[in-house]
């Protein structure tokens, strides 16, 4: 039996050790005509993957096996806070007070690191509308960022435009832009909508780098104003703090609209649209508008993020939205579990903060990245938080009616 | 006239590496229903073997015909490789999970390969030697269609044919088919659905690294970052034929090939991709299955 699995394993990294022979072992020089051998990575790879296996494969069989307890910790913490309010309201109330709090023991930098993952769980929030609860795969999200990003420094630049009153003008441009693309592709099946998704976040960001005369190329556009606080002269530390508070109330609003969204009737909508199609509209849901709107509403908060992008930054360039980006937004819905709200905040603190604190090893970062994605979806498809569907049920004739 | 030539055989060539790692995809696509976002990285690897192996074989000194077969050799059996575990590692445990989750699992698996061969090799961009000479017959059109584009046309022809041959009448090609169609049927008649698959990622790898060995020779440079967006062309061109159909890809992979050429040269280099992401959402908005695709009407 141990024989057997330390074959496999040996297998393993035979395997592994001829696989990554040619990049791992071999440098060729091909200016000087030299070759570098570096046969210590083949004895690394060796061990690290015969004992991984033994890891991976006892991961799989824990996987496969039914536990005793069926509900993860996430779903019985979720259950329990649906079911005691004032716990969950203390909960609330004591991430706010932190949220609050934080920037007076922190210094600019790592105020900036928060505000970004908060832009980011905005995002992501945005996101999971349009991939968590109507199961639209939208990999080209970041267009719609592109656009509120632009739209606000080119108004700004050109015609100094103030941030507060070209924030809803982002997002609505944003909005009106998902529903452009919308219309013709959500006729299609799920795959090819993320090929075409895909497809119109690259076109917009080509357009973006070669369009000179609108965008100023790939050399993108500098000197955009930051957003103004109430005629509030700010030095640079306290625009910091200023920024990441807007970004707490905005968090705040987001998690609060996309809260009451999701049971409302046209979130439920969505969700019976994701489970199935052709039920959905028997029952009298018209599928294009019901679509139409989950992607427009996606859109504009990605729109309304990409305006407050920009004034942060006040620099944006082309390289701002690349595909990697739609990837890593999408990974933070995904990553956190699709349609459940706590997973895709969680997510993006994943997601932002890990690599953020990993810039020691911030070559290895990425490589990192792709492989958490894999074993993520391997061992645990569902997301870190699984989605808590509210439950109706019947209790039999209420007490406090006095039935 | 001479122009519109260049073009035209400057786009056919274009198509033919298009076609050859489409096919990866549409095979793919057509047996798991996965969109395998790795396949662009399996085209880089074996790019990257092959320039290894080649360099290594010009260092020990061997003539350039014996290179050139050894170099693809291993581009073919390592791209095949990686194709293999990708599969083994990233989509098999996820054959029953939603359909996002293989999506992502294959996303991040390009992340890694990427970031695996940049540290692992370099960030900069490689000179690929130039394994194929160039034939004293193609002199007079050496101008407009060099010879290294004869062989990219000739080599995705031929293997096309044997694709088709493959596909049409072998028994693990049969099985092939069996599966795309219905895989449960398919298990229930006794075929190795596994086996299947695993074939299934072998010849698409080893397509695609027929591919990057082809357009490293004739561009000329490589880096870790080629996969990407080859992944994507090709993955239009298999959508714009029809995914899951196998002329459709070839179909798909010219007509974008095409595109490409004649509108960088008649209208503007700049917006070269942007044309080619057009023209997929123009045939999508059309002919949302693709050109050669069917579409299905699902029964309840």
């Amino acid at each position: 039996m141990i024989a057997q699995e330390i074959i496999k394993s040996l297998k393993a990294a035979i395997w592994f050790m001829f696989l990554t022979f040619p990049i791992m072992v071999i440098k060729v020089n091909t200016v000087y005509k030299t070759i570098e051998w570096r046969w210590m990575n083949m004895v690394f790879i060796g061990v690290g993957v015969f004992v991984g296996s033994f890891v991976w494969r006892w991961l799989l069989e824990r996987k496969d096996k039914p536990s005793a307890k069926k509900e993860s910790i996430s779903t019985r913490t979720q259950a329990y806070l649906a079911e005691n309010p004032i716990s969950k309201r203390a909960l609330q109330g004591a991430l706010l007070v932190a949220l609050l709090f934080f920037p007076m023991f922190m210094d600019a930098y790592q105020i900036n690191i928060f505000t970004v993952a908060l832009m980011y769980i905005v995002l992501g929030l945005g996101l999971n509308i349009v991939v968590g609860l109507a199961g639209l795969l939208d990999l080209g999200y970041v267009a719609f960022y592109a656009v509120g990003a632009y739209t606000y420094a080119l108004l700004n630049t050109t015609f100094g435009m103030s941030f507060w009153i070209v924030l809803p003008i982002g997002g609505a441009l944003a909005a009106i832009f998902g529903i452009l693309l919308g219309f013709p592709v959500l006729r299609l099946r799920g795959d090819y909508l993320a090929i075409v998704t895909l497809g119109f976040g690259e076109i917009i960001r080509l357009v973006l780098e070669n369009w000179n005369d609108f965008s100023h190329g790939p050399s993108g556009i500098a000197g955009i104003d930051k957003p103004n606080f109430f005629g509030l002269e700010l030095n640079l530390n306290q625009m910091t703090d200023g920024v990441y508070y807007m970004m707490v109330v905005f968090t705040i609003i987001t998690i609060f609209f996309v809260g009451r969204l999701q049971n409302s009737r046209i979130g439920r909508a969505w969700l019976a649209l994701r489970e199935d199609e052709i039920a959905c509209q028997a029952m009298g849901i018209g599928r294009t508008r019901t679509k139409l709107m989950a992607f427009a509403l996606g859109a504009t908060w990605a729109g309304l993020m990409g305006v407050v992008f920009a004034a942060k930054t006040s620099f944006i360039n082309p390289a701002s939205f690349t595909f990697l980006e739609s990837a890593i937004i999408l990974s933070i819905v995904v990553l956190g579990g699709m349609g459940s709200i706590p997973g895709v905040i969680l997510g993006a603190l994943i997601m932002i903060l890990l690599p953020e604190y990993m810039r020691t090893f911030s070559e290895y970062r990425m490589l990192v990245f792709g492989g958490a994605m894999v074993v993520m979806m391997v061992f645990r498809p569902q997301g870190l938080v699984s989605n808590f569907r509210r439950k109706y049920s019947f209790h039999g004739v209420d007490e406090r009616l006095g039935g | 006239m001479d122009y519109f030539l260049e073009l035209f055989l400057g786009g056919l060539t274009r198509g033919s590496i298009y076609a050859l790692i489409a096919l990866g995809y549409t095979m793919v696509y057509g047996i798991v229903q996965l969109i395998n976002f790795a396949h662009g990285e399996i085209y880089m690897i074996g790019a990257f073997t092959a320039l290894i192996v080649a360099s290594v074989l010009t260092i020990f000194g061997l003539n350039s015909a014996a290179i050139l077969v050894i170099a693809t050799a291993a581009a073919i059996v390592y791209s095949s490789a990686y194709g293999y575990t990708v599969e083994k590692i990233a989509y098999k445990p996820l054959r029953n999970a939603p359909r996002l989750s293989p999506l992502i699992s294959a996303i991040g698996m390009s992340i890694f390969l990427q970031n695996y061969v940049l540290l692992a090799q370099t960030s900069d961009f490689l000179p690929f030697p130039r394994l194929i000479p160039e034939f004293a017959f193609m002199e007079p059109v050496s101008h407009i269609f060099s010879s290294a584009e004869l062989v990219i046309v000739v080599t995705t022809m031929v293997v096309m044919v044997l694709l088709t041959v493959f596909i049409k009448f072998t028994n693990i090609g049969k099985a092939m088919r069996a599966t795309a169609q219905d895989k449960t049927m398919a298990l229930l008649i006794g075929i190795d659905v596994d086996r299947v698959i695993s074939v299934t990622f072998i010849i698409g790898s080893s397509l695609a690294a027929l591919g990057g060995v082809l357009i490293a020779n004739h561009i000329g440079q490589i880096n870790f970052y080629i996969g990407f967006i080859a992944g994507i062309k090709a993955f239009t061109a298999a959508v714009l034929g029809g995914i899951g159909s196998i002329p459709g890809a070839v179909l798909g992979a010219l007509i974008l090939g095409w595109t490409e050429s004649f509108a960088t040269g008649y209208v503007s280099s700049d917006y070269e991709d942007v044309f080619a992401f057009a023209l997929l959402v123009l045939i999508l908005i059309f002919r949302p299955a693709g050109l050669l695709g069917k579409s299905e009407t699902k029964k309840v």
